[in-house]
């Protein structure tokens, strides 16, 4: 393969499928990932992304489907002949060759010119150059990873696969390699493919995360989008913490719908219904709810009364969970930005309102399956 | 819990400073663990001493077990023995050709079973166990009756083909071993970084399960080098080092013997001294 | 040298590896047929078949000068066992004691050197096997040297009365030399290594701070030991166990060296009648000691729980 440059970077996957004996890992993806960007698979661990990046990598061979990298079909090639460069999960830097030499590895493979060059200004990126003659066993688990990306990337591949690279590092650590991963990216323009289990990495990094659970996608969107307009209960679930009443849709006029909780008006606009049918739950994230005293919520809002029964204060916000007049089976959980003078109390009886913008609607159930997810999470 | 009892019981619960903490029984348990290791060490280290002393006797008779007087005579003349120096180079030959043959099969037999899946392989696992299993006159007696049965002479090539059987278990263990121990991902990152397969395996798999080959060798050799019981029973009219010794135990060892002895061991320690020495300093490499 | 064999065999656990073959063709699928063909024909050939015949010679009757002819004679079976059954029990006991003292001998040592030995451990390791570079006939008949009737350790024990005591226990007869006790020292000490190194590499994997926690639980050293690290070590026990027990039963070395005419154990009746070419009585002995070793290894092995060990 020759030297590429960053054209034809874009990944389509169609109709993948990775079946082991009857258990299917993988089960009848696409994906589209335009070029240059920065993409994360997510998901909780057994849900086939890492599966997927290895097909994609050709570590693993699919059952079924296509993967084309710009409009060539790899999935039938070798793991050498793709243009693909992989970050492995605890690096696998080979511990018999040093620094130099692991950077070197792919370009003297493909016979590149220039390769000293090459590797230390790709050491320089990652300023390790005055490394590059240790061993990498004598190298801290941050610079370990930072080899492990550059000995990727120094190759040039169309579309370069991360394969949780932070996972063995600690918070700190990850939270700053986080932040050089989203420079570097930005600066070789590179399409990345970050296959993680943290939704926060997920959202700090990537432009588009495509969420996976037991081998199916089950939504794809910008971070933001995921967030605020979840399409399933497993998103609702996995990417923070959501609310979800259990309603009955009682109408729809232009693009609003509304619904009836035990006598209460819930609307939303028509777009964030997931569901069908007359029985549906109607979600809204903690930080979206607002408390006011008892029958003092404004006008245009979604209002429900309750009663406070617990209140746990984390310094920035304070967490209420607000049990409801109208079912005492139903509770809400309320993220309130600590900005008011005193503190409400347990066992005081307060109005939850928010933005009927904010809201969102998912199938009858959606609850267990967003309370597993979050588990998962 | 009440403020009175956790203060009772503070000086039991709480750690008192650092070592003077575990007591004087836990440090008298913890020295007698290392003088009994001491013990186990020297016990281990007696016949050796013995053997280096009296590497430096002039014997008054044939027997070289009671101190006489102090001389090189021995380390001057390590052939002055008669036969001795050749049993010494047939066993040198018998290992290294035995050592090659079995590091051969014993590495691709530990390469299949360790790398590839296929059928028979659960059977494979437990018949490289078996060699290990058979006790020595079992295994060396029945190769004896085959010999006979097939009228295959004994001597060097038999020799060989025991050694060859009872070094392969060992190296298949130990190769496989090592193999075990590699992470794929490393052989996943070459194929990743445009190494086909032969080169993955030249410059990854092969330096990365090298030591283990490497240490297998030795075994095998050392195995080859030390073996009597097996030895005995097909060597017909050869001589190995081994079979030297205890036919002279009988009429007296000559002084000679203990400084082969003394030099094997010398040259062994060297080599492992070595090994490590280069092993650390590769590490320690800036 | 033997630190490979012996740590390698304890760290063959299973964990297998989970290599993953790029996509590959038929081809791929006989290579490691190739690759185990050399091992596969030289164990058939020089291992299973000699097993085989000598399971046909023990059945044989005959002599050196008419040859021997396959008769199906099983009584030579039970002609070995009445006559040689003080050869048997002599070696079961003799490698069963062995074995309790290599591994009360081991343990510590092992301990020491994985736990309390700091910077000093590598050479340690070094000196446990450095011993073994030397020939084991000539570390044997420097015991010989050493037991000796006017040697130091005779002095010592005569003046201690220690010697009275083995006197009494049958050990010893008023010397060391050509006693069950010289026997049972020298193949303690020739399997020793054999037990040192799969404890050493059973222990040393143990995680530390599993010590400290026993501490934190109210174990102190001694009950932290039984619960926590005699448990853990367990697989290197069972397998330095094996690694010294077969091959002691089956030992003559050491009975020929340094025991006397009553100290024989099957290895020297087996290697005596092959010299005379007695055949077929050589090699139902030799299948009865084999049958006699897998009984007892299955039977451990099981009650160890440790079957997932080899």
């Amino acid at each position: 393969m020759a030297e590429t440059t960053s054209t034809g970077g874009s990944l389509a996957i169609r109709n993948l499928v990775k079946s082991y004996g009857s258990f299917t890992a993988v089960d009848d993806i696409d994906l589209d990932v335009p070029e240059g960007s920065f993409f994360a698979l997510l998901g909780p661990s057994g849900c086939g992304k890492t599966t997927t990046l290895r097909m994609v990598a050709g570590l693993e061979e699919p059952t079924g489907g296509q993967i084309m990298i710009g409009a060539v079909d790899v999935s039938r090639l070798r793991p050498y002949q793709r243009p693909v460069n992989t970050v492995f999960q605890n690096y696998a830097l080979f511990p018999h060759m040093t620094i130099f030499d692991n950077v070197a590895f792919g370009l003297r493979r493909r016979g590149a010119q220039n390769v000293r060059t090459k590797v230390m200004e790709m050491l320089e990126l990652v300023e390790l150059s005055h490394l590059a003659g240790r061993k990498p066993t004598q190298l801290s688990g941050g610079q370990q990873q930072r080899i492990a990306v550059v000995r990727a990337l120094v190759n040039r591949p169309k579309v370069l696969l991360l394969d949780e690279p932070l996972g063995a590092l600690d918070l700190k650590l990850r939270r700053q390699l986080q932040l050089e991963l989203k420079r570097i990216q930005a600066d070789v323009g590179i399409t990345f493919i970050h296959v993680t289990h943290d939704q926060e990495e997920a959202m700090t990094m990537a432009d588009t995360i495509a969420v996976m659970n037991k081998g199916k996608v089950e939504q794809l969107g910008s971070p933001v989008d995921l967030y605020e307009n979840p399409r399933s209960p497993f998103v609702a679930g996995f990417l923070g913490q959501t609310n979800l009443l259990t309603a009955r849709v009682s109408g729809q006029s232009n693009d609003v719908l509304t619904t009836d909780f035990h006598g209460v008006v819930l609307s939303m606009p028509t777009s964030r219904m997931a569901a069908k049918g007359p029985a549906v739950e109607v979600g809204v994230r903690p930080e979206k709810i607002h408390l006011a005293d008892l029958g003092q919520a404004p006008v245009g809002y979604n209002v429900i009364d309750g009663t406070i029964i617990d209140a746990s204060f984390i310094g920035v916000s304070t967490q209420y969970l607000v049990r409801t007049e109208l079912d005492a089976e139903e509770e809400l959980t309320v993220f309130s930005q600590n900005s008011a003078i005193s503190l409400r109390q347990v066992g005081e009886k307060v109005s939850a309102y928010w933005h009927p913008d904010h809201t969102f609607g998912l199938h009858e159930g959606a609850w267990q399956e967003a309370e597993a997810a979050e588990v998962a999470s | 819990m009440t403020a009175p009892t956790l203060v009772k019981s503070a000086p039991v619960v709480s750690t008192p400073p650092a070592r003077a903490g575990m007591g004087p029984g836990r440090w008298i348990r913890d020295h007698l663990v290392v003088l009994v290791g001491m013990i186990a060490l020297l016990y281990m280290f007696a016949p050796i001493l013995v053997v280096i002393v009296f590497s430096f006797n002039k014997p008054e008779g044939k027997y070289n077990l009671v101190w006489n007087k102090f001389s090189f005579d021995a380390w001057r003349h390590p052939c002055g023995a008669s036969g001795l120096c050749e049993s010494l180079v047939t066993s040198l030959w018998i290992g290294v050709v035995a050592t090659l043959g079995a590091v051969i099969i014993g590495t691709l037999a530990a390469f299949a079973i360790g790398r590839h899946r296929f059928r028979g392989q659960a059977t494979s696992n437990v018949l490289v166990f078996l060699p290990m299993a058979t006790p020595e006159v079992v295994a060396g007696s029945s190769l004896l009756t085959l010999f006979l049965n097939l009228g295959i002479p004994l001597g060097y090539t038999t020799i060989v083909i025991a050694h060859i059987m009872f070094c392969l278990s060992f190296v298949i263990v130990t190769v496989k071993a090592r193999l075990a121990g590699m992470d794929p991902r490393l052989e996943q990152a070459a194929m990743d970084l445009y190494a086909n397969r032969a080169q993955t395996f030249w410059r990854i798999t092969f330096p990365l399960v090298l030591p283990g080959i490497v240490s297998a060798a030795m075994l095998s050799f050392s195995l080859s080098f030390d073996d009597f019981i097996i030895t005995n029973f097909n060597s017909g009219s050869r001589v190995t080092f081994p079979m030297y010794v205890w036919g002279v135990a009988q009429r007296g060892v000559p002084v000679q013997v203990n400084v082969i002895g003394t030099a094997m061991m010398l040259i062994a320690l060297v080599f492992v001294i070595g090994g490590r020495v280069i092993g650390a300093r590769r590490n320690r490499l800036k | 040298m033997s630190i490979a064999m012996a740590a390698g065999l304890s760290e063959t656990g299973p964990g297998g590896v989970g290599p993953t073959p790029a996509p590959g063709g038929e081809r791929r699928k006989l290579t490691p047929y190739f690759l185990l063909l050399p091992a596969a024909l030289a164990m058939i050939v020089f291992f299973l078949l000699p097993l085989l015949t000598l399971a046909s010679t023990s059945l044989m009757t005959g002599s050196l000068e008419s040859g021997y002819r396959l008769t199906w004679h099983f009584p030579t079976y039970g002609d070995v066992i009445t006559q040689y059954w003080p050869q048997f029990i002599r070696s079961f006991v003799f490698a069963g004691l062995s074995t309790l003292l290599c591994i009360a001998i081991a343990y510590p040592l092992a301990y020491t050197i994985a736990f309390k030995a700091g910077r000093w451990r590598s050479i340690l390791l070094v000196l446990v096997i450095a011993p073994f570079f030397t020939s084991f006939l000539i570390r044997t008949l420097a015991w010989k040297q050493i037991l000796s009737d006017n040697g130091a350790v005779v002095d010592f024990m005569r003046s201690t009365h220690l010697m009275n005591i083995t006197d009494l226990l049958g050990l010893t007869q008023g010397r060391l030399l050509a006693t069950p006790f010289a026997v049972i020292m020298g193949l303690t000490y020739n399997f020793l290594p054999f037990m040192v190194l799969p404890l050493y590499a059973s222990l040393e994997k143990i995680d530390r701070t599993l010590f400290n926690a026993a501490g934190d639980l109210y174990a102190n050293s001694w009950t932290t030991f039984w619960k926590v690290t005699w448990p853990l070590s367990l697989p290197g026990v069972v397998g330095g166990t094996l690694m010294t027990f077969i091959p002691a039963a089956g030992d003559y070395v050491n009975a020929q060296l340094l025991g006397s005419t009553g100290d024989t154990m099957t290895g020297n009746v087996i290697n005596n009648q092959v010299r005379n070419f007695a055949y077929p009585a050589s090699a139902a002995m030799s299948i009865v000691l084999m049958v006699a070793i897998v009984v007892l290894v299955i039977f451990y092995v099981r009650r160890s729980g440790t079957e997932d060990l080899v």
